[in-house]
């Protein structure tokens, strides 16, 4: 049996450390927030016949006022033009223009006004509060009849612990990318990243399940014996679901094209880190938390 | 029986999702036998824009000089003669619908398919004013004005005419029509009751004078009036070609907005992208399932193929489902649907797991099954749970993406419910006292 209570203290450093890294990125570095949050124009190209330089291309923006405009490359074949909010017309005249340097496809215009793009962030805001708070309050519910020897709210906090973990890793790891690559936090991740709300969730609920199973049988025990029994039972189980997940995110993150590649990718961290919490933060902060009760 | 049923649904979702073999085979056997067996109906995967390429539009309507208890019908005629507009596109079921969020009033236009954005952008917004203008009592000396004007290249034009009451506002159709002398085409025009009075007096009072129409403030042309006109309709007959004169009875039928409207969010989406995303979320779907399948077989071994073979049910259920409500699918959509995937095999592998506990402390098969079932249901519950609350939460609060997403979400993780606790548990049953099941290799 491994022990996971044993080393918690060696467990807890190495989140904390990771939380604090992605703090760190994310107050140094901030968010790189894409054109749906902060409104913007996106425009994607797709030159069959060999595309222009960055530079080229650049400089054939150059005649429009298009703000702040990034280029970059995506895909093999594409372009990629992020501008500020411009308008239909200003939109032809660039697609003309850039016609003169080559054969090319249009394949997606985007613009979205700066209001939208604050309504959305509220909305979004709004949405992880609420989910957050179902999520605790559902938790405290079903395990309202639990209470030794530790009380049902103290598992709902547990688990909030373990939740703002595998968002504050995902997030920061955006943070960095977002500065190295200019990877942006579009809808897809931000979506993602609701959705590991609920999947840290599930994890956890699984393990907190198995030890307040092992709790009505076991009358006897030391709660830390009880709590690492449950981890061990819940292990292959963890492991194996996660596992299945991520053949399935690995293989929308390779295969599944540009639109879900992030949207993947945070899925991805968000579950190595909610399969990591689950284990090793969840239950073992329960113990830390009985102990430290009991010591005063 | 119960596997009959599942034998059934299976079956019947799988012809769902995909009739040709069945349609072939049907076609072969009337063919043989002359019978009159009918196809498997047809139903086609709803695809949002982003998947078969599209425009989507969102106007704000800018409200400020209508009073607040009218909004409500000012945005639903808004709707109405965008909707109008839009119609005349030919695209397969446009969607118009008005939104409100916070402050703001919101139209919201998706037209699918391959049609030019400009184009669309420019006819939605247009607003065609039809004035009726009679001559000013000076017209004589305004129009020798204007001619000085140009010879003198100083000075400034006059407007010869003066608006009338008349104007479209009292339209009631316009439609396309040939100068039965020249086949020239020509806009014939009827005004609705209030509009035929007004056309009867302004007609009266200016026979053997011209009468100007003016479109959009272009003056089309001046007709002179040769006695007076009752029963309300006019023709407008300037140098068109067929298709101006089409658009113009069409622009003139639409109507003018209402209020004004500004351009907030556009999207469009080329239809090649949408192919490629297709083809792209299918091949990573299909390798996610690959994947999924060998691991579980490798690792649990029967109940693990019996498993897979209950996942493919489960597929089969859900985009029957998508295509019986329909869902419209969208690239989020279909990421929650591959999602879902991995989601419903963790109910599978919660019970397994348990099974293979059970067996391993020597219990018997029929004995583990039920504790396996029965031990896994709590954590099977509070696990998707607590996922369907954040779906929830995500599909009444979100956006059309999130939405798209968190629908195909719910909709997995409840049938995954059902293929865990039903489809698997009938196939574990079938094993029940059967030699098979004494043969541990196969379980544990």
């Amino acid at each position: 049996m491994f022990s996971f209570i044993k080393h918690k203290r060696i467990y807890f450093t190495f989140s904390i450390i990771l939380i604090l890294v992605s703090a760190l990125a994310l107050t140094i570095y901030g968010l790189e927030w894409g054109i749906d949050f902060t409104g913007g124009s996106i425009l994607e190209l797709n030159y069959k016949e060999g595309r222009p330089s960055i530079s080229e291309v650049k400089e054939s923006l150059n005649d429009f006022d298009l703000g702040d405009a990034r280029v970059q490359f995506s895909g093999d074949e594409g372009i990629m033009i992020r501008t500020k909010d411009i308008s239909e017309e200003v939109h032809q005249q660039v697609i003309l223009k850039l016609r003169e340097g080559g054969s090319l496809e249009e394949l997606k215009f985007e613009k979205i006004g700066p209001i939208m793009g604050k309504e959305l962030k509220q909305k979004t805001t709004l949405v992880a509060i609420l989910s957050i708070i179902a999520i605790l309050l559902y938790i405290t519910i079903a395990f309202g009849r639990v209470s030794r020897p530790i009380a049902s709210w103290q598992y709902g906090i547990a688990s909030l612990i373990a939740l703002s973990h595998d968002v504050l890793i995902p997030l920061g790891m955006f943070a960095v990318l977002g500065r190295l690559y200019d990877v942006q936090i579009t809808i897809p991740v931000i979506t993602a990243l609701l959705t590991v709300i609920g999947y840290s969730i599930n994890n956890t609920v699984v393990v907190f399940d198995r030890v307040r199973e092992n709790l009505i049988r076991d009358r006897k025990s030391d709660f830390r014996d009880i709590v690492d029994k449950s981890l061990n039972e819940t292990l292959t189980r963890s492991l194996n679901t996660s596992l299945t997940t991520l053949f399935v995110l690995f293989a929308i993150y390779f295969f599944g094209g540009e639109t879900l590649r992030y949207f993947s990718l945070a899925l991805i961290t968000g579950l190595i880190c909610g399969t990591y919490s689950s284990l090793f933060l969840a239950a073992p902060l329960l113990v830390s938390w009985l102990e430290w009760k009991r010591k005063n | 029986m119960k596997i009959i049923f599942i034998l059934f649904l299976f079956l019947f979702t799988a012809n769902l999702v995909y009739p040709a073999y069945y349609n072939k085979s049907v076609d072969f056997l009337n063919g043989k036998t002359g019978w009159n067996l009918s196809h498997f109906m047809d139903i086609p995967f709803k695809l949002g824009l982003d998947l078969q390429g599209g425009v989507h539009l969102v106007y704000e309507a800018d409200l400020s000089e209508i009073d607040e208890d009218n909004y409500g019908s000012s945005m639903q005629g808004l709707r109405d003669v965008i909707e109008r507009r839009v119609n005349f596109f030919g695209v397969r079921e446009p969607i118009v619908q008005t939104e409100k969020a916070g402050e703001h009033h919101r139209l919201i236009i998706e037209l699918a398919g391959v049609i030019d954005p400009a184009q669309a952008i420019k006819e939605i917004g247009k607003t065609p004013f039809l004035q009726f203008k009679k001559m000013k009592e000076n017209y004589e000396e305004i129009i020798q004005n204007n001619q000085k004007v140009i010879e003198d290249g100083e000075g400034e034009f006059e407007d010869p005419f003066e608006n009338t009451l008349l104007t479209g506002k009292y339209l009631e159709k316009a439609e396309v029509d040939f100068d039965s002398n020249t086949y020239k085409p020509l806009v014939l025009i009827r005004f609705n009751n209030e509009g035929s009075d007004i056309f009867e007096t302004l007609t009266s009072e200016n026979i053997g004078k011209p009468l100007a129409i003016f479109i959009d403030n272009a003056l089309i042309s001046s007709p002179v009036v040769q006695e007076k006109i009752s029963g309300g309709s006019a023709q407008i007959s300037g140098s068109f070609t067929d298709v101006e004169a089409k658009e113009l009875a069409r622009n003139l039928n639409a109507g003018a907005l209402p209020v004004p409207i500004e351009i907030v969010s556009q999207q469009v989406v080329g239809p090649t992208l949408g192919k490629i995303s297709v083809q792209e979320s299918l091949r990573a779907g299909v390798i996610g399932l690959i994947a999924v399948i060998l691991f579980l077989i490798v690792f649990y071994r029967l109940p693990g193929l019996l498993s897979s073979i209950s996942l493919g049910v489960y597929i089969c259920i859900v985009l029957g489902l998508f295509k019986l409500v329909p869902v419209t699918l969208t690239l989020a959509g279909v990421g929650g649907f591959i999602l879902s995937i991995g989601i419903a095999i963790d109910a599978n592998i919660l019970i397994l797991s348990r099974m293979k506990e059970e067996l391993s402390e020597g219990k018997s098969f029929s004995f583990s099954l039920e504790e396996g079932f029965k031990r896994a249901w709590s954590s099977i519950r509070d696990g998707n749970f607590t996922t369907l609350l954040v779906a929830f939460i995500l599909f009444e609060f979100g956006t059309s993406f999130i939405k798209g997403f968190a629908l195909t979400l719910s909709i997995g993780i409840l049938v995954s419910m059902f293929s865990a606790l039903f489809v698997t548990r009938t196939f574990l049953e079938c094993f029940k006292e059967k030699r098979l099941s004494k043969i541990r290799w196969f379980w544990e």
